[in-house]
């Protein structure tokens, strides 16, 4: 090797991760201004729509010295960019305020929450998953036959329906007439006070602690709730599959697969489904959000103790601290679980990375 | 005998399908004729269009379809009667009101904040977009940062809070929706815009001295118009859903307003015994999110060969 390639070599190297480096700085950017205009829309929402939070809290016939003392106390007397500063600030540390409805800190709710909806959505997703990607194979190979009229069908009632009606109906029928599931809620109250968990993800914890009764239990009660969340994620799953997976095999390496004589499952799950795969972990990951979000309808009809019920909980009861707590929470999961998918696809797939 | 074909009057297919358009008008109806006929081959998206002009139908004349009042019932003498009962096609709710003159009369509702979100949120979307993709440079970037900061939000959630700080009532439902709803348009119109920004007809009218407002609304415009009219109708079934949404939480119409997922809320009480109160606006709300899909498809299909197909 001589001198001038060296040379050349470590230059190209140098540019490569210079822009590395911005490819990095930019995204920060995104994630940072993404999060301060969550912060912001929050911060509107509680600050500056309600007339008087004061009022909120002292009711319309307190004296106006006391006012006047709560006013400051509260920091509304300082200029709105300062106290949207201070705002910022409290809630980059996890300190959302105090919940009027539980007098504890939002924060400790929510992390006493959150778990339970993970949980649901998390079961959802891949149940979503592993019935929807086969769904969106199947369409797309027998493009045009009944199989993929009726995968169509499926996916357009997921997209239409109400999510919480179709929970109620399930309930009626899965759990009033069949008895096939439990009751609302997510363990028996047998078990309530003799199940300790651990991590707050009952069924895995029920798993760690070969408690196999406690188990079963829990799995009566989650399935339904998770398998309506996993129909709606299916509907999006199949439908965005049965897309990759038409385009891909429109492309010519299918043809030469073909040519070399290759069976057809091989040229459908190895070679086709393999390209199709890369926007498809972009597509769950979206519908894994979509769900931590549809968790709010589902939970409440499903009485499940999560995020989504202690948000709706919480609204009936005016407590705003807690709704928007909850709020910039799923807010900031969802806008996390984006961009992370956005960073997943650039990596995944070899032609978006930079050369 | 060529004289004899050529002397005979167009039928009016000829006229329309003409390649040779002698005007304008002639040039536009060839085009929407050639799209409709895309479009009804299409028989789902034909079903979809007649669900909502059937939609439309039920809530101009409500007054005269509904058998019964839909706010006052008859408490003494029809609550919780099952469907089929004399006089109540779909039995009656608790407070012995005729769920069928509920379901008309909501249809308007639904009707109502369908249209105000799309008016609200389309034209704003259609603004934003258009504008940052003709003017560029840091007011595109600006624009567009804002856009998909509001892109990132969870939608439902947002509505909520928004509701929640607003108080609940089927306006503030409404502009919950429409102020979480209108990134995606701001997206295409941008897109849309980028396409058409560059091309020789633009530059003919910057030639002639129009002003960047005229080229944007006059000329920029209509060219993203196809597009975001496909992607509002599929939004529509999103945003009739999420106003069931926050109606079934509480949030949205207040009662005795018939408004679907309230209905559903109130029904849900009975689900066990009378499970008609809560079943039947749910399958309203399908019926007509079904339509606005199959509506949505079937125009995207004809109105944007480029993505059909897939």
């Amino acid at each position: 090797m001589s001198m001038s390639d060296t040379v050349r070599m470590s230059g190209r190297r140098r540019a490569r991760s210079r822009k590395a480096i911005a490819a990095v700085l930019q995204f920060l950017v995104v994630v940072a201004t993404t999060y301060l205009g969550l912060l912001a829309v929050t911060f509107f929402i509680g600050r500056v729509i309600p007339i008087d939070p004061v009022l909120a809290v002292l009711g319309d016939r307190a004296p106006q010295h006391v006012v006047e003392r709560t006013r400051e106390a509260m920091g509304l007397n300082l200029p709105l960019y300062q106290q949207f500063f201070i705002y910022c600030q409290q809630a980059l540390s996890g300190d959302f305020g105090t919940s009027v409805l539980t007098t504890n800190p939002v924060m400790t709710d929510i992390r006493r929450v959150f778990p339970a909806t993970i949980e649901l959505a998390t079961l959802g997703t891949v149940i979503g998953a592993l019935i929807g990607v086969p769904l969106g194979v199947l369409a797309a190979v027998k493009r045009g036959s009944i199989a993929d009229q009726i995968v169509r069908v499926i996916g357009l009632v997921g997209y239409s329906v109400p999510i919480f009606w179709l929970a109620l109906l399930a309930l009626l029928v899965f759990y009033a007439r069949l008895r096939w599931v439990a009751y609302p809620g997510r363990i028996d109250i047998v078990y309530e006070y003799t199940f300790s968990p651990i991590t707050g993800f009952y069924l895995v914890d029920a798993l760690w602690q070969r408690q196999w009764d406690v188990f079963r239990d829990v799995f009566r009660h989650i399935i339904l709730p998770a398998s309506l969340l996993g129909y709606f994620s299916l509907a999006y799953i199949s439908r965005m599959t049965r897309s990759f997976m038409l385009n891909e095999l429109q492309q010519e390496y299918i043809v030469a697969a073909r040519a070399k004589g290759l069976s057809e499952a091989r040229i459908i799950w190895a070679h086709a489904l393999r390209n199709a795969a890369v926007p498809l972990v972009t597509v769950i990951a979206l519908s894994y959000a979509g769900l931590l979000e549809g968790s709010v309808l589902t939970e409440t009809v499903f009485a499940w103790p999560g995020l989504g019920l202690y948000i709706t909980n919480s609204l009936q009861n005016a407590d705003m601290n807690a709704v928007l707590g909850g709020t910039i929470i799923i807010g900031s999961v969802f806008i996390g679980i984006n961009l992370l998918s956005d960073l997943l696809y650039r990596t995944l797939d070899p032609r978006t990375r930079a050369r | 005998m060529s004289l004899a074909t050529e002397t005979r009057p167009l039928t009016r297919r000829e006229w329309l399908l003409s390649d040779r358009p002698q005007s304008r008008l002639q040039a536009r109806l060839g085009r929407a004729y050639m799209t409709w006929r895309r479009f009804s081959a299409n028989r789902l998206a034909v079903v979809g269009l007649l669900i909502l002009l059937g939609l439309c139908f039920v809530a101009a004349f409500a007054d005269l379809l509904a058998p019964h009042s839909p706010v006052i019932g008859n408490l003494a003498g029809a609550r919780l009667l099952p469907p089929g009962s004399e006089g109540y096609l779909l039995g009656t709710d608790d407070q012995g009101r005729d769920i069928l003159s509920r379901l008309i009369h909501g249809s308007r509702l639904t009707l109502a904040v369908v249209v105000l979100v799309a008016i609200i949120a389309a034209p704003v979307g259609l603004i934003v977009g258009a504008v940052a993709g003709y003017a560029g440079g840091w007011i595109d970037a600006i624009l567009m940062r804002v856009t998909d900061i509001f892109l990132a939000f969870p939608k439902l959630v947002l509505a909520l809070a928004f509701v929640a700080a607003l108080g609940p009532g089927i306006e503030n439902a409404v502009i919950a929706i429409a102020i979480t709803s209108w990134p995606p348009y701001a997206r295409i119109a941008r897109a849309e815009t980028l396409t058409v920004r560059n091309s020789d007809y633009i530059a003919a009218v910057r030639l002639m001295g129009a002003s960047p407002a005229r080229i944007v609304f006059r000329h920029v415009v209509p060219m993203c118009m196809s597009s975001l009219i496909v992607r509002v109708t599929l939004d529509m079934a999103g945003i009739i859903l999420t106003a069931a949404g926050l109606g079934f939480l509480g949030l949205g119409a207040q009662p005795p307003l018939p408004e679907w997922g309230a209905m559903i809320a109130s029904g849900r009480r009975f689900i066990l015994d009378q499970w008609w109160v809560a079943t039947m606006p749910g399958i309203a709300i399908l019926i007509v999110s079904l339509g606005f899909n199959l509506l949505g498809d079937g125009l995207r299909d004809a109105l944007d060969p480029r993505e059909s197909g897939q």
